[in-house]
Formats: structure tokens, sequence, C-alpha cells
């Protein structure tokens, strides 16, 4: 949490401004009780109208400095806390959009959302509360225990009886009740997980006709939360209460001792009552404290959680001197390349070797888990190798600009991901200055136009979030669209094609193969007919190569590829 | 956010009920606020903007229905609450007699009066009286919240039940019209902010209005010029309320609606990582998130800003009520109309005052929220139900698996018919597939197969029993399904194979994995089959997460079987096995088969080719084949591709 207010070094002038305004406020507050205590003590004793008159206006001049200092620390308290959050949001929106899927993959992609959003949040209202209330609390409490020892020295050690308790049942209270909140809180998730899942999954319970079931796993989770809820809100039920009585019952004794001094002529009522003032302040300037404490354990997750974003270092960067590829167009080697994903014990790429050329097509097959789309994502430099190299126009992808290199490539992942904007500019997010004309050339091929003219605003229509309202086979053809507007001198497309149905997989491909035949195509599949024509076949068993051929080479020599096909096509098709 | 409106609520209750316990309040009543972030209307931090009930009566009446099996408690608290109030409000009344006391003995030996002292018998009788008071007050003050924290939590247990048992009867068309984050939303914020409501604002409603009334008579008691001079504040007060917090409303709105974008924009980034990489649009990205971060800013600092006046606003009005109490009182009390104890009790009581009535005003806008919650809810628990199961609904026994469709209509919305008119009659133990473009209504079938939708006309029957006339529960344990979206649950692989029944033994788990061929990748798993599968099953892969959906199908032998491209995302070699494991299942059952792939449904007894919802064709491959129609074109061009180059281009 303290590693995040370094973050509030630009705002130390007006943090600095905001403690001596309310360090000025707590002094005001102060001062009022002993403006009255003076009214009590010589106005009334000596019944000076004027005198008491007077000392009002003083009063009420110190009211309005009061008020004015609070205005202007709310102004800046409001502009630094808001600021804060956002630079730090900022900061980290730059830093995740520099990570590599490497770093998405060890936070995860919900918990990065969380943690730009709702944690920053936290840390913003945190520090918002802390400006506005809890830095008043330290200057009141020292300030009242000041002005009390300056009307009766003898009398402070009320206080200092009073003080030690109240810490104690702070402590003792929020030490029971704070692992419960914490509790509560992950309850809460619980509870919203399991309803998160029934929601999601719905089709299968009543499938399998478990609603029943469902409803007992609900019902532990919300009956866990309520007796929770219940026992943390039994213990707060005691704590103010007793915090109440605790004050009265200082208020009662300053009054009885207080008596006991005045009759010894050694202080004064009006002393007495500013007395009791002073030490209300006291007091609930310590309980101001505890909230911080309640506070704090969720603030400091939440900033711990940004911190380790903040921390790390993006794996991949681009070299100091890049190098530009420009003599040759759409060159792609792989040379002897490993790669193992972080913490796996295999690897899931073993001395992979191949090269492609602009004008051919090179397909990838294999199993599950066989390590294609390991393969394809590494052209991008989506993640780096652990050993041999990619050459992209001959050049090493670790020496060439990430933008410079991803901009000849056209990428179409197999999870289709399509943003909330109009058909067009979704399109339109392969290369930004592509005119409508290439845009509709683009969809025509990919063969998304006819879907996209039956839809009410044709180009113009919105994409919901996540893509909602177009089917899967319908994004993966916009996503096709998106890459062909590009016009790159690499395709990549990552199993794209499963997702449609024959007919439209074989018209894509027909009308593909004209679009891209200046460009190098890297098609992974699953379907042999979709790879059946590529002039080079691929076919990766448990990350290694296990044939390189066309069709007809790798049916004769490829134990593995015979496998495949036999599971798809029929005799007379093998024929 | 409703992580930041959960934490202030948390806090509340320790600020919120100190404002109507006795004792002084420090100048400027600094202690009583609403608690860091406070939770409600518009003082919360970064709270929504308030929202405004449709129905604010009928809902109000509805939402105290539920407190109706509590209501002897409640009867209890309220009394208690009010019980609490009164006895704290009597104390700074005697406590400023006893200070009368002090300065009279303390005046007259000044006036050195013989045998002048401080009457201490007096003033110790009142310090008992008050300590008895204030702990008696403390006392019912502890009962009443304990006694409340079951009510409410209680009450919203009820709700939350009430609400899921209530997801579980919604026809499946509701889950189409609603997002989960609409759903979910309902059940944490809404529930959250009745609970708080039920938790903190109603007894502080109460204790507010005891307050205000009894510290008005005590004062007027004491002095009723006093109490004027006390009261003139008051309208001040309200007008700050009344005044400041709509504008601040107007700038919390827009932060929550620039918030919301800015959260839309990074979750749609985050989640299109790979894309924004691929396509080099990070600073583009950067530079759009900037642009609204700055918005958010904007709006915040002033929406906190313009909230945060309140603070010295209502500190300043109470300073004011200060001074003209001690003024005025001070030349009362030397013109003898009142006693020095009495500018004590007053400064006690105008200290009193301050909380509760900040709270009332507030008050409104905190019903108005939650009951404009409380109407979410209640939305939802009044959407149609799913039809109930007829009290005489059938129950198969050992069903055969024959199937009839006989003139089915169907439609997800009215003006635009799917199905009209489909027959088909599947006879025991055979093998259907259903072929055709996407969208061509095949999910649909399995949808009116599991009756998760009602028809429009028509009648579905599984052997010769309309399913209308059986047990849901019943129609959809005769059907083991795969589906296209693999769902499986946060638990382990055991469990999440051992799904659709009860009391599986491991053993059988281990043949429904082995069959499915899924037995071998689970041992390599670290936890083997006690292996927890994350919340997005991310730990293993799409291939993997179908052969685990494969297995669950498998253990609960059903008569009928429902495979929805269930192996489209497993590998081609895994679909071999995994053919075989299906081939040996599907023997001696009815099963209905959807896929795009051909060579998965050439063996089918039977195909149905769908287009439109439409059955148009059925036959044999063979057959098919050789009539030359919509399917031999489908199939041809899986294979002929280069020959529709020309067509295509």
């Amino acid at each position: 949490m303290l590693k995040l207010f370094r973050h509030l070094k630009p705002y130390a002038v007006a943090v600095v401004i905001v403690v001596l305004l309310v360090a000025a406020q707590a002094i005001a507050e102060l001062y009022l009780p002993t403006l009255m205590s003076d009214i009590v003590d010589v106005g009334i004793v000596k019944g000076d109208t004027g005198y008491i008159l007077r000392t009002g206006g003083l009063m009420l001049l110190v009211a309005l400095a009061d008020m004015g200092c609070a205005l202007i620390a709310a102004l800046l308290s409001a502009q630094v806390g808001m600021g804060f959050g956002r630079d730090l949001r900022r900061k980290v929106f730059t830093r995740v959009e520099g990570f590599s899927l490497h770093e998405f993959d060890i936070v995860g992609t919900p918990s990065l959302i969380t943690r730009t959003t709702n944690d920053i949040t936290q840390v913003q209202m945190f520090t918002m509360m802390t400006m506005r209330m809890i830095i008043m609390a330290p200057i009141m409490a020292v300030g009242g225990v000041i002005m009390a020892w300056q009307k009766d020295a003898r009398l402070t050690w009320v206080l200092a009886v009073v003080i030690p308790v109240i810490a104690v049942v702070v402590i003792f209270t929020a030490g029971r009740a704070l692992p419960l909140f914490r509790a509560i809180q992950k309850k809460i998730d619980k509870i919203n997980l399991v309803l998160r899942e029934g929601l999601t999954g719905v089709r299968v319970v009543r499938a399998f006709n478990r609603v029943e079931h469902e409803k007992g796993r609900f019902d532990v989770a919300n009956l866990d939360l309520t007796k929770t809820s219940i026992t943390v809100n039994k213990i707060m039920a005691l704590m103010m209460p007793l915090m109440m009585l605790i004050m009265n019952i200082t208020t009662v004794a300053i009054i009885w001792f207080g008596a006991k001094r005045i009759d010894l002529g050694e202080m004064q009522v009006g002393s007495l009552m500013a007395f009791i003032q002073y030490a209300m302040q006291i007091l609930f300037s310590l309980l101001m404290v505890s909230f911080l404490f309640i506070m704090l354990p969720r603030a400091s997750a939440s900033g711990t959680r940004i911190n380790e974003v903040l921390g790390m270092i993006p794996g991949i960067k681009d070299p100091a001197t890049a190098r530009a590829a420009e003599d040759e167009h759409g060159y792609i080697e792989f040379k002897d390349v490993s790669f193992a994903y972080p913490g796996a014990e295999e690897p899931a790429l073993r001395n992979v070797s191949f090269s492609a050329k602009p004008g051919e097509v090179t397909a990838i097959i294999g199993g599950t888990g066989s390590g294609k789309s390991t393969l394809v994502n590494l052209i991008p430099r989506f993640y780096d190798v652990q050993s041999g190299s990619i050459l992209v126009d001959g050049v090493d992808v670790r020496e060439m600009a990430q933008e410079k290199l991803r901009s000849k490539l056209g990428f179409v992942p197999q999870k289709a991901v399509l943003f909330n904007d109009t058909i067009a500019n979704n399109i339109r997010y392969g290369r930004e200055e592509a005119t409508d004309e290439e845009v509709a050339h683009a969809a025509e091929t990919a063969q998304a136009l006819e879907f996209i003219l039956a839809m009410p605003e044709g180009f113009q229509s919105v994409v919901s979030q996540g893509g909602t309202n177009v089917s899967g086979g319908q994004k993966q053809r916009l996503s096709i669209a998106r890459a062909l507007v590009r016009g790159p001198e690499v395709y990549i497309f990552d199993d794209t094609f499963s997702a449609l149905d024959f007919k439209t997989d074989a018209r894509l491909r027909a009308a593909l193969r004209k679009e891209t035949a200046e460009a190098t195509v890297i098609i992974v599949a699953q379907r042999v007919n979709t790879v059946m024509d590529a002039d080079r076949i691929i076919v990766l068993e448990d990350g290694g190569i296990v044939g390189l051929g066309t069709h007809r080479e790798l049916i004769r020599t490829c134990e593995v590829y015979r496998e495949i096909v036999s599971s798809q096509l029929s005799e007379e098709e093998l024929a | 956010m409703s992580d930041a409106n959960n934490k202030g609520r948390a806090a509340a209750p320790a600020a919120g009920t100190s404002a109507s316990a006795p004792g002084f309040g420090p100048p400027g009543g600094r202690g009583g606020r609403g608690g860091p972030g406070g939770g409600h209307g518009p003082m919360g931090g970064m709270g929504r903007p308030v929202e405004k009930a449709k129905n604010f009566g009928k809902s109000m009446r509805r939402l105290v229905a539920y407190l109706k099996p509590h209501m002897g408690k409640l009867v209890a608290v309220f009394a208690l609450a009010i019980a609490s109030t009164v006895f704290a409000i009597f104390a700074p009344k005697i406590m400023g007699k006893a200070t009368t006391r002090i300065f009279e003995g303390l005046m007259a030996k000044m006036m050195h009066a013989p045998g002048a002292a401080i009457d201490f018998g007096y003033v110790g009788q009142i310090v008992v009286l008050l300590i008895g008071l204030y702990v008696f007050s403390a006392i019912l003050s502890y009962i009443q919240q304990y006694i409340m924290a079951g009510v409410a939590q209680r009450t919203v247990y009820d709700m939350r039940k009430q609400v899921n048992d209530k997801l579980a009867r919604l026809p499946l068309s509701f889950y189409d019209g609603h997002t989960h984050g609409e759903i979910l939303s309902r059940f944490t914020n809404d529930m959250d902010n009745i609970s708080n409501t039920l938790q903190q604002s109603l007894t502080q409603l109460i204790t507010s209005v005891v307050t205000i009334l009894g510290v008005l008579v005590m004062m007027l008691t004491i002095s009723p010029l006093l109490t004027a001079i006390t009261i003139i504040v008051l309208p001040l007060s309200f007008l700050a309320t009344r005044v400041v917090a709509p504008k601040s409303q107007k700038y919390f709105a827009d932060q929550w609606k620039h918030l919301g974008e800015l959260n839309g924009h990074v979750e749609e980034m985050y989640t299109g990582h790979t894309i924004v990489k691929a396509f080099g649009h990070e600073r583009k990205s950067i530079d759009k998130f900037n642009t609204v971060n700055e918005k958010v800013y904007e709006a915040s600092w002033k929406a906190q800003f313009i909230s945060g006046l309140m603070f010295p606003l209502m500190t300043f009005i109470n300073n004011i009520g200060y001074v003209a109490v001690a003024v005025a009182g001070g030349i009362m009390v030397t013109r003898r109309a009142i006693q020095i104890g009495d500018i004590q009790a007053f400064i006690q009581y105008s200290r009193q005052f301050t909380m509760p009535i900040a709270q009332t005003a507030n008050i409104a806008n905190i019903l108005q929220s939650t009951v404009a919650s409380a109407e979410r809810v209640f939305e939802l628990l009044d959407e149609p139900e799913e039809e109930a199961d007829s009290a005489t609904a059938k129950v198969l026994s050992s069903p055969r698996g024959e199937v009839r469709f006989e003139n089915v209509d169907f439609s997800y919305k009215p003006d635009a018919p799917l199905i009209t008119g489909m027959n088909l009659d599947v006879k025991e133990g055979q093998t259907i597939a259903i072929v055709g473009p996407t969208g061509a209504g095949k999910t649909t079938l399995v949808n009116l197969l599991m009756r998760f939708y009602e028809l429009q006309g028509g009648k579905i029957s599984v052997d010769g029993v309309d399913i209308r006339d059986m047990r849901r529960g019943n129609l959809r344990c005769t059907f083991g399904m795969v589906l296209q979206d693999t769902w499986l649950f946060n638990g382990t692989i055991r469990d999440n194979i051992a799904y659709g029944r009860d009391n599986v033994s491991d053993d059988e788990v281990h043949q429904a994995a082995v069959a499915a061929h899924a037995d071998h990748f689970i041992r390599t798993l670290p936890e083997g089959y006690n292996t927890v599968l994350n919340e997005e099953a991310s730990n293993i892969s799409q291939g993997q997460r179908q052969l685990l959906t494969i297995a669950r199908a498998i253990l609960i032998d059903p008569a009928i079987l429902i495979l929805d491209e269930a192996t489209s995302s497993v590998d081609t070699r895994t679909e071999v096995l995994i053919q075989k494991a299906m081939a040996q299942l599907m023997k001696g059952r009815t099963s209905f088969v959807i896929a795009h792939r051909l060579s998965t449904i050439r063996d089918a007894k039977m195909i149905l080719v769908m287009n439109h919802g439409k059955i148009i064709e059925t036959g044999t491959h063979k057959e098919l084949l050789a009539k030359g129609g919509f399917y031999a074109d489908l199939y041809n061009s899986q294979f002929t591709g280069a020959s529709l180059e020309a067509e295509a281009v």
C-alpha cells in the first residue's frame, strides 16, 4: 500500500497543503471550546454581556476560518485522490498493453481486468478517505491532549485511563471482526461463483436434471454467508454501544473529578466544560483511526495486486536498435525452434524447422496439444522461443520492432475476437486507412458480405460487447475480413475454418486462394480437406514435426497423417 | 463498485449510531458522519447515482411483507431503539443539573457565603444516575442491534434463496434475453443494498425521528427561547443538504457513466489482447483509455468535491448554532433566565441534532434506492415461469427411446416462425444425424426434445407419452447430452464426471473416463482425478474439456443420446477413438447426432437435412447422395471446393 503512495509524488505540494489546512481546521475546532469556556468563566461570572458578544463574534470568525480551510482541503483532496486514481489507472493500463501473452497467462485476463478497475477504485477511495478524515484524527487527538493539558494538567489522567481502554476495545473488536469481514468477501465470491456457474450451465444443469443439486450447493453458500454476516454484525452491534458507553462514562468521570478540582479552586466551570469537549474530540479521533484499520486490509490487498502488475516487466521488448527487413517480403523460416510454456515440464515445441515463401500455402495439422497454435503464436512474437530462431524476411523476430513485424502479418486467431464497434470499424481494425470499397471487398472475400447486408444497418451495425449478436461462424468470417483488409505479406489462420459449415468453408477457401495468391499463407487446421491442397503440410505430434510434405507424399510416408486422413475420409476418397 | 459500497457500509454502523448516542460531540459533530466510504446516497464515495423506484408504494409494501415473519422481533427492535434513545436524551439535562450545582457551589464560595461548598452528595447522586442511564441505554442499544443483525440477514437470505429457486423455474427463453451480468448484478448489488438498509437505515430512521422529537421536547422544557435560537439553524442544514446533494448527483452520474465506459474498454482490450497486439493497436488503445480516463477524472473530482462540501458546510452551520447557544445562553445566564448547566445541556442537544437531521434528509434517497433495488429483484421474481409439472405427470421407469414429432410448430420470436409442421418418427435404437448450415435450427430441435422451450403447436412424444405429460426431471433423465459449449464447474474432475448422478463410485467414474478416452490425460495431470478445475476450466484444453463432458454423458447411461457437435473441438485422432466409444455407447440407444463433420454421421440410420428451421430432406447417406439435392450439394462441396471457385468469385 505504502509503495503505491509513491505515485502521489506529483501531488506532494497539494498533500502538504491539505495536511496544513487540516491542522488549521483542527486548531480552529479545538479553539472553539476554549472560547466558550472564556464566555462561561469570564463573561458569565462577571456578568459582562459585551465580553460575551465579543467572544461570540470571535467564535464565528474562527468557525468561518475553519470552513474556509475545510473547503479548500476538500477541493484539493478531491483532485489529489481522483488524480492519483487516474494516474494509477493510466500506468497500469499502459503497462498491461505492453505485456506479452506470457504475462497474461501468468496473471489471467479476468484478474488483470479486476486489477485495472476495481482494485484501483478501492485504493483511490482509501486515499480519498485518508485525506478527508484520517489525517485529521492524529492531529486532533494530539491537539486535544495538549489543550486538555493546558486547561488542567491534573485532570488529564482521566484521559490516560480512557484512551488505552478505547484502544483495547477497538483492537479487540477489530481483531475479531476483520477476519470475518474478509471471510464475508470470500463467501460473497463463492455465492457468486455458484450462481454464475448456474447461469452459464443452465442447459446442462437442466439436461442432467440436477436442479435440486444446484439449489443445495447454492443454499450451502447462502447459509454460510448469512451466518458469518450475522456473526460480524453482532460483533459490530457490541462495539458501538460500548464505545458510546465509555465516552459517556468519561464525561461523567470528568464532571465528578473536575468538581473536586473546582472545589479546591484549581479549575473553573467553563474549563471543565471545555475539557469535556476536548475529551470527546480525542475519543472520536481514535474512532476514526479504527476505521482506518477496517479499510486498510482491503485496500492493501488491492494495492499489492496493483503493485504486482506495475512490477511485472514485459518479457518481450523491442530491441534497442531494431533491424528492418526491407529486401524480402513474406519469407518465414523456423530454425530448430524449441519452446516450452513457463512452468511446463514438457516443451510445447521441439526442434521445429521449416520455411515458407510467398505464394505458398503451409498447413499445420496435428492432434490437440500437439503445438499447432503455439507454433503460429511464435511468428508474431507473442512468445519468445527458448532455443533456435524464427526469421521473418531474413531477420530474427527478436531483432525487429514488434510493430514492424506485426504489420507484415494478418493474424486470424482460433477464437474470433471482435470489438464493440460497427462492423466496418471492426474490419478496418486491420488497416485504418482502408476505404469503404476495400472493406466491402474484404467482407465479400471472407463470405461475410451476405449476412452483413442482411443486418438492419449493414456495415454500420454495431457488434455488441463480446460479439453476442453475431454467430460464431460470422465472427470468424469478420475476423478473416479484418486480416484481409490489412493486405499483409503473411496470413496466419489459426484453426479458423472449423466454426464454418462445409459449404461456406469451401467457398471461403476458394475466394481466399485468389486473394492471397501473392502472399505467404499459414493455416492451422483439423480437417483434412482444408489442408489437402496445401503446398506443404506440417504434421505435428507432441511438439515435434513427424511429417512434412504434400498430401500425396504424406499419405505414403507419414503414419500419423494417414491415421488422421482415414478418420475423416472414406476409402474411395482416399484413393 | 459494489466493493466500495460494501466497505463503506461495513464501517457505517459505527459512525451511524454515534449520532443518536448521548454525550458531547466535538464542535462540528465530526464524529457522526456516514462513515468512511459512506454507503448511502450522495455521501457515497464512488456511489451510484440515486435511482427512483417505478412504483414506490407497491414495491415498498412488498418489501415490508418480507419482514412479516420477523414482526415480533421487529416490534422489539423498535421498542428497544426508542427506549434506548429516550434514556440517552434525558442524560444531558441531568448532567446539566450537576454542572449547575457545581457552579452554584463555586459562586457561593466566591461570594464567601458561610458553609458554602459544592454539594458533592447531590453531584454524586447525579453521577450514579447518569451512569445507570448510560449503561441501560447501551445495553438496550446492543440488544436492538443484535436482534436486527439476525432479522436483516435472515430476510436477505430468504430473498436470495427465493431468487435462486426462481432462476431454476425460469424458462430458457428468459436466459436468452438477459445477460449474466445483469442477473448477477441483481444478486450482488441490489441484495447488498437491501441488506444494508435493513441492517442500518431502518433503525436509524426510528432513532433519528425519536431523537429529533425527544431533544426538541427536552430543550423546550429547559428554555423555549434558547430552543428557538438553536432551531434557527435547522433550515440551513436542510437547505445545504437539498442544494448540494443534487448537484453532486449530476457529477456522480457522469462519473458512473464514464467509469462504465472505461471499464468496458479495459475489458475489451484485455480480452482481445492478442488482436490488439497482432494488429499493432496498442497506442490507439492507450490513447482512447487516456481520453476516457481523463473524463472520469473530471467528473469524479467534481463529484467528490461537491459531496465533500457537505461536510464543512454542516460543520459551519453547527458551529453557528454552537456560538449562538454559547452567546445567547451566556447572556441569559447573566440575566438569570437560565442556568449554567443548561448551556452545557443545550450544547449537547444541538450536537445530537446534527446527525439525525442529516440522516432524515438522506433517508428519502436511501429508501428510493433500496426500493428501486427491491423492484429489480421483484421484477425477476415476477417473470413468467416454466409451466409446472402437472400433478398427474407420468414417469417412464424404463424408457425404450422411441421419439415422435407430430406437426410441431415452434418459434423463438412470435413474428419469426422457425419450425412449422414438422414430423419425425424415430424407432428405438436408431441413429439420427441432423445436418445443415449454421442457424438451420439443429440446436432448436434439441431444445424442444428436452422441453427447454414450449411448442406453439403439435406434440412431441417419447415412448408414446406426450413430453408435456411427463415430469421434466424424468424426461431429461432419459437423455444424455453433450452440448456445444462444454460446461464444467469449479470442482474436481471426478465430481465433474460424476455430475449426472448421485452416489457414483470411483470405479464407475474411471470406467466412464476410459470409455471417453479421457482417462489417459487425466492421469497425466499432477492431481489426477482430484485435479480441481479452475473457474474457467482453463487449466485443461478445449479438447480435454470435451472429453470430460463426454465421460459425464456416458456415465448416466441414458436411453437417448444427444450429441451436439460434440466432437468438433476434439482433434481428429482423438475423435477416431471417441467415435469408437460413441459407436459402442450408441448401440441399442436412440441417438441424435448433430455435427458439421459429415464423416461422423455417415453411418447414421437416417439423416435429417435441415435448412431455415425446416427438415428439407430425409434418408440415408446413399439415398440422399443419389437424390442430388441440398445434402448432395453440401457433401460435394467438402471435397470439390475447387469446382466452386467460379461460383464463389
